[in-house]
């Protein structure tokens, strides 16, 4: 953890490592969860990674494990989270009136190049997700710079997971050291999307063409919610586009479940196995192809 | 209960085969003999349970395992079978079924079949595929229907030829429990598409199992090696006389200190294994006969490539009890497996192990030794974990139990069999089974060995049992000699509690710890 004044393009603000994921990208990889996001999705399924903790201390005195602390670097006010105290009760996450999370650490880029390399014979690459990877888009193009140019780590490809409201400035920027992006479209119409997530989806539309023509767009992810999201009321429309997408795209139907869902999400209805291959059927009917189905149903195991 | 009554138990059970009972009363009968003689400390250690010698019977007339040079067979015949030597692919096939009638076990099942695409490729000459693959399921069904035992293990690769390639279709499609069934992988000579294959097989099926064939070349000598039942590795032409297991939770257990365990507890207790490998080898070798059989006369095994196996399990709860933390709590981020000084403790341990076994002569071992096993449990372990394993739904993600065993890979020449533990998810990413592997290989691994939640062939210790099996045995029994041994392991391991842990991260991004 560092105690020197943070620096975007050399930190992170991590809210997790997870050191093996088999559906962040192909093969076997290690993905970095970012924290903070810019949309507001009503269906996030870890809303805790959306805003960025402002230390304002609140949550230290509710942990029964005395985990958290606060500490002032230069005159920056920062809580520290001790990993090895931490039970995971998440009772600081229901205290925080922000809707974020004191859990997190602070990497530099060579701490995170030393945990990539300590398993770089097991991965086939790394990804950056979130939260919002591309709202640290100076550390991720730091970061994806120097796998690339360490000899014995240039053969990890480097992915990000993105809601796709980057910039197309943005993207070029990261461009020279991207191998492929996954990219959500949470919703054709844009009242949908707004009402989902609180931003429009243009940028999102931006994103996906962009990425297509650079050959860098390895996945489109649908996440289905049954009388919320509009793939099946816009099928021909929506088909029409995945259809000129770049044949290596993957287009990945993800189902809604309700697991960490908060708020007026509770209510809405989980989608099913059924549901996505209804979805599936008409995507192929229209001669959608490179169809990834989940493998499995949250919502219906027991 | 008196012998009779054990006698009479045995014969009206209601679920066990007429074969099945053969074997149990015979076993019966051995044990009402007086055990191998040994010192009184011994027997009290091996009454404790701090030794085992994994309930072989009380006078070995026949090796552990045994691994005949089938090659040889085909080649010359036999004269004491009267079989000439094999002309053709059927001819091999018919050999091989015949001798594998003759060749003991401790389960009375051989448990090396041999490599069998070796065997076979001088037979293919101008077979097309489709003839290959009609003759090799018909086999690779005769063997589950008439030697039905997951210990019996058929080994393949690390060359690329059409029946390993056949062999690997065919065990994902019958999805049978037996034969078990390891992968030779050899960087230098496995193309990635054969390997891939393999994965693919693991995402299907939980089978095979993927051995790292210069590491386990480099063990042996030039005559070779096998993979036989639960992942032990062995002389060819030769075998295991017996397996005599030290259990290190209990050694522990005896020692006031980490100092105590390693200069004093440790030390004393290897002696009385010792003691116990002797004795028993001693019999077998001395008293039995066996090796006047014509396995030895027709060169298909040589006396002298027989070595004891010397087994440790509990390392996990070994580790925690000397740093003086709660095995209850395998969770703790202060446990085996999951922190550094844990791990670097472990690994002393195997070190010490390793420092002993090489050095202690036999009498009866291949090079005069022993061969250090990491073994695999049994299905009476209770609050026990088998080898150097990480405790069944404590295990960390799969990277980072990688990370914290693969040091101890090069002290068990005589195997460590590590089970990881996927999620399903893993069946849409071959790519990523295959990376595993890969990189758990390069990293030191001497085998790899995964288990895919959820899908109906599943591995328990080291073996296969079908899901659907295991659920039906309570009620009706099994075909299937080890589906027993499966239900007891079952029921006291938390096997079915194994924590699947490969989460989508859309569907649950925080359920990983
Ligand atoms: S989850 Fe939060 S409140 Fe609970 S122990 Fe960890 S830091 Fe403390
Ligand atoms: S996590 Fe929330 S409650 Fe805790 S210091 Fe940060 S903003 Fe305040």
């Amino acid at each position: 953890m560092s105690k020197r004044p943070f620096v975007m393009s050399r930190e992170a603000i991590v809210s997790q490592i997870l050191p093996f994921s088999c559906v962040d990208g192909p093969g076997s990889r290690l993905v970095i969860f970012l924290q903070g996001c810019n949309y507001q999705c009503k269906n996030c399924h870890n809303p805790y990674t959306i805003n960025v903790c402002d230390a304002c201390g609140d949550c230290i005195a509710h942990c029964p494990q005395q985990a958290l602390k606060h500490v002032k670097i230069g005159t920056k006010d920062h809580i520290v989270w001790d990993k090895n105290l931490c039970t995971q009760c998440d009772t600081c996450l229901s205290i925080c009136p922000k809707q974020s999370s004191p859990k997190t650490t602070t990497y530099s880029i060579e701490q995170l190049v030393a945990i990539i390399d300590a398993q770089r014979h097991v991965i086939n690459g790394i990804t950056v997700s979130g939260g919002e990877a591309s709202l640290q888009l100076p550390f991720v193009i730091n970061l994806f710079k120097t796998i690339k140019s360490t000899a014995h780590l240039a053969h990890l490809s480097c992915m990000i997971d993105t809601n796709g409201s980057l910039s197309i400035t943005g993207w070029h920027r990261l461009l020279p050291y991207l191998d492929g992006a996954m990219v959500d479209l949470k919703a054709w119409q844009q009242d949908t999307h707004r009402y989902i997530t609180a931003r429009d989806n243009h940028k999102v539309f931006q994103s996906i063409t962009w990425l297509a023509a650079q050959q860098k767009l390895y996945e489109v992810r649908l996440l289905s919610i049954p009388t919320i999201t509009d793939y099946d009321s816009e099928i021909d429309a929506l088909a029409n586009y995945l259809r000129q997408l770049p044949s290596t795209t993957q287009i990945k139907l993800n189902a809604f479940h309700h697991h960490g869902v908060e708020g007026v999400a509770v209510q809405w209805p989980a989608c099913t196995q059924d549901d996505i291959e209804l979805l599936a059927s008409q995507l192929i009917q229209r001669s959608v192809n490179n169809i990834t189905l989940p493998t499995i149903y949250l919502n219906e195991v027991k | 209960m008196s012998l009779q009554n054990r006698i009479t138990h045995i014969i009206k059970d209601p679920h066990l085969s007429a074969k099945q009972k053969s074997h149990y009363l015979a076993l019966e009968a051995e044990n009402s003999l007086d055990y191998v003689e040994v010192s009184a400390q011994a027997l009290a250690a091996k009454q404790a349970g701090i030794i085992c010698d994994m309930f072989e019977g009380h006078a070995p007339f026949k090796p552990r395992y045994v691994l005949p040079d089938y090659a040889r067979y085909l080649s010359q015949g036999s004269d004491y079978l009267e079989m000439s030597p094999a002309q053709d692919f059927d001819d091999a096939l018919n050999a091989l079924m015949v001798l594998y009638h003759h060749v003991p076990s401790v389960t009375n099942i051989p448990v090396y079949l041999g490599q069998l695409d070796t065997l076979l490729m001088p037979f293919v000459s101008d077979m097309n595929e489709d003839a290959i693959y009609r003759k090799l399921t018909r086999f690779w069904i005769l063997l589950d229907r008439t030697l039905p035992d997951a210990f019996m293990h058929v080994n393949i690769g690390p060359t690329d030829n059409i029946i390993c390639r056949t062999l690997l279709r065919i065990d994902a499609e019958l999805q049978q429990i037996a034969p078990n069934l390891t992968f030779m992988y050899d960087p230098l000579i496995t193309p990635d598409d054969l390997l891939l294959q393999a994965t693919n097989n693991i995402c299907l099926c939980n089978k095979p199992h993927i051995a790292n064939y210069p590491m386990h070349a480099n063990s042996f000598d030039e005559r070779g090696f096998g993979i036989v039942s639960c992942y032990n590795a062995l002389p060819l032409a030769g075998g295991a006389n017996t397996l005599v297991r030290l259990n290190l939770k209990q050694v522990a257990m005896q020692s006031s200190n980490i100092t105590d365990f390693f200069e004093r507890v440790l030390p004393y207790y290897c002696q009385l294994t010792y003691e116990l490998i002797e004795a028993r080898s001693a019999f077998l070798h001395q008293q039995s006969h066996f090796f006047d059989s014509f396995l030895v006369k027709e060169q298909l095994i040589e006396e002298s490539r027989f070595s004891p196996m010397f087994g440790i399990y509990g390392m996990a709860e070994a580790v925690n009890i000397l740093r003086g933390i709660s095995n209850d709590s395998h969770s703790t981020p202060k446990t085996y497996g999951h922190h550094q000084e844990a791990n670097a403790l472990g690994l002393n341990i195997s070190q010490a192990l390793d420092q002993i076994v090489t050095t202690t002569p036999v009498t009866y071992g291949f090079n005069q030794r022993a061969l250090l096993h990491s073994q695999s449990g049994i299905s009476l372990d209770i609050d026990v974990t088998p080898g150097v394993r990480i405790p069944n739904g404590f295990e960390p993600d799969p990277i980072s139990h990688i990370q914290a065993l693969a040091q101890h890979h090069q002290y068990y020449p005589a195997g460590i069999s590590d089970i990881l533990s996927l999620d399903e998810t893993i069946k849409a990413n071959p790519q990523a089974m295959m990376q595993l592997c890969k990189g758990a290989l390069s990293m030191g691994f001497r085998e790899f060995t995964a288990n895919v939640a959820n899908t109906e062939l599943m591995r328990v210790t080291g073996y296969m049992v079908k899901r659907s099996d295991l659920e039906k045995f309570s009620q009706c029994g099994s075909r299937t000699n080890t589906t027993g041994l499966a239900a007891e392991a079952a029921a006291n391991t938390g096997m079915m509690q194994r924590k699947a842990r490969v989460i989508a991260h859309e569907q649950a991004p925080i359920c990983y710890e």
